[in-house]
């Protein structure tokens, strides 16, 4: 999805003529599908699903975009889900300035995170991402509002605007899902605009980039704070959904997880890691009342991705000769 | 050395340094460099492999901070300045091994370059499409280097002259002061080198350009000085003709001299 050019990737390999408007369809069909889902499918684990498909989106304009390994995505995503559930819960906001509240104060730890990180590379600044993230957990975990072990508990949902009743179901599950739409929006236009272009310039050659007069690491900074937004957004959402912030959502293990679903679905393509999360959301679902642990089962599907779909099941779609057919170029 | 005092009829110095050094550990890379480019003449580099060459040109762009020594460029102290900042100051470097986008179309690469002084380059909410307005500057330089007929094709499937040619162009969108090219003929058929020739002597007109290189004959033919280098101190300075015959120049080539 992320960016199409018009002449084949591979020579030799035509383009089918009526790619773009398959594409099209297929994307309107997967639309049709979302808004249909929540009579068919439990509501609660649908957006669940979508909750953590925008984390996954939203951890993957780094990733896959900016080319940064973070390991701490967990505090935005907690943090965020604590700032909204105590400006919804103690404070008494409506549940889009509680969501709001979550964004700024995911954006505003990201550019203290960041601006700390941004200038080791590699391991060095995933490890500095994951000691900045501890360091959040232990706050939460000893400051008053989070309620440490116990978390905020029982989150009104409230009126959105003031005139929806968020506490139905079918009404939150549709603010849920034009959230989620709206979020990734945000994130393809991020990625196709000039921004997203010295983006692409750094991830190719950072030292060139620097050579044209560009400071890169204000445009990583630049990509660490919309992503940690984004990934507050998700993170604010979930806490209305399910009425609750808790310390899980800031743990290592949660950073982990969107590693995990990034990988699995495909760094660096829209949709692959709305995919990712879609599998490993489903799977733990599935697991969860059988015996069989489930983070065996998650363990071997990463091992074989790993080992099998190098890209990630989209980015190895797009790679194959239908996907190169129907245009679809994965970015890398 | 000592500088000269400047008068009327000589060009102007824009990039200068002095003292310049540079050690890795206990290992002395760079020793008293001092160096003068001067506005619209082509300034060549040379010296024997691992004679310091490379290491002047990261020094002078500020990709490796100096150990010693002071740079100046067009009368502000850059000894202590970062990279980006003295790029966006004009002075543009190129890279020994091409350094294109590869996989942006050429078109894209240019745009890259003109994105920062057009003002265009931190716009996250805009499409892509809000690019063409630098369409027109960017063909303008594709077609003045040669490339139109490659203008959609990604970088990386162009040949390697065309490559480097590429990096020319992009370079030349920041309409530059001072242009520092490393070994911009390197691995290039006789073909591409004439072409790249001639382009350098075009872009040295109202610029100053710094390049190392090891085609001599390419030296000999649009060099107008040359400082020669070894084991990181100048041997020699001076036109190309009156190099040639040094004695310490000969023997550190080693018959390598043409």
């Amino acid at each position: 999805m992320a960016h199409h050019s018009d002449t084949p990737a591979v020579p030799g390999v035509s383009v089918i003529p009526a790619a773009a408007s398959i594409r099209v369809i297929f994307l309107l069909g997967l639309l049709a599908l979302l808004l249909v889902a929540p009579f068919f499918l439990y509501p609660i684990f649908l957006m669940k699903l979508l909750c953590f498909a925008l984390f996954a989106a939203a951890f993957n304009l780094l990733l896959g975009y900016t080319g940064l390994l973070s390991f701490g995505h967990a505090s935005f995503f907690g943090g965020a889900a604590y700032f909204t559930a105590h400006a919804v819960k103690v404070w008494g906001w409506t549940p889009e300035a509680g969501i709001l509240l979550g964004v700024a104060g995911a954006a505003g730890l990201g550019l203290v995170m960041g601006a700390i990180a941004i200038r080791r590379q590699g391991i060095y600044f995933a490890m500095i991402t994951l000691a900045l993230s501890q360091m959040f957990f232990f706050f939460c975990l000893q400051a008053g509002f989070t309620h440490g072990e116990d978390g905020i508990q029982s989150v009104p949902r409230g009126q959105l605007f003031g005139m929806i009743n968020l506490s139905n179901t079918i009404n939150m599950y549709f603010f849920v899902l034009g959230v989620f739409l709206i979020g990734l929006f945000i994130i393809w236009r991020f990625v196709n605009s000039p921004f997203g272009m010295i983006l692409r310039a750094i991830r190719e050659n950072e030292q060139r980039a620097i050579s044209l007069g560009y400071s890169v690491s204000r445009y990583k900074l630049g990509a660490f704070v919309m992503s940690a937004a984004l990934t507050g957004l998700a993170g604010g959402v979930k806490a209305l959904v399910f009425q609750f912030a808790t310390l899980t959502d800031v743990t290592w293990q949660m950073s982990g997880e969107v590693i995990l679903m990034t990988l699995l679905g495909g760094i660096g393509t829209l949709i692959g890691p709305v995919v990712g999360a879609g599998l490993v959301v489903t799977l733990q679902n599935y697991l969860a009342t059988s015996n069989f642990p489930v983070t065996i089962i998650t363990g071997v599907v990463f091992m074989v991705c790993v080992l099998v779909f190098r890209r990630g099941l989209v980015g190895e779609f797009y790679a194959s000769r239908l996907g190169r057919r129907l245009g679809l170029t994965s970015e890398r | 050395m000592v500088a000269l005092p400047q008068t009327q009829d000589q060009p102007r110095v824009v990039l200068s340094a002095r003292g310049l050094g540079k050690d890795f550990g206990g290992f002395t890379a760079v020793n008293d460099v001092n160096i003068d480019v001067h506005h619209a003449r082509i300034h060549a580099l040379i010296g024997p492999n691992g004679a310091g060459k490379t290491t002047v040109f990261n020094l002078l762009t500020k990709f490796l901070q100096p150990t010693r020594g002071q740079i100046t460029l067009l009368d502000t102290d850059i000894t202590r300045m970062k990279p980006d900042y003295v790029a966006r100051m004009g002075l543009v470097r190129s890279f020994q091994i091409s350094a294109v986008f590869p996989h942006l179309t050429v078109l894209e690469n240019v745009r890259v370059a003109l994105q920062r002084p057009n003002r265009l380059s931190t716009q996250f909410w805009l499409p892509l499409s809000s690019l063409d307005r630098l369409n027109e500057r960017a063909d303008r330089l594709i077609r003045d280097l040669g490339l139109a007929e490659f203008r959609d094709l990604r970088a990386t499937d162009l040949s390697y002259g065309r490559k480097r040619v590429l990096e020319i162009a992009t370079t030349l969108a920041l309409d530059p002061k001072v242009l520092l090219l490393d070994e911009p003929m390197a691995g290039m058929g006789q073909e591409d080198v004439r072409m790249v020739a001639n382009i350098i002597r075009d872009v040295a007109r109202d610029r100053a350009v710094l390049m190392v290189e090891h085609n001599l004959s390419v030296v000999a033919d649009i060099c107008d000085h040359v400082t020669v280098l070894q084991r990181g101190e100048i041997i020699a300075e001076g036109d190309y003709a009156s190099v040639s015959r040094d004695p310490r120049v000969r023997t550190a080539y080693m018959g390598t001299e043409e």
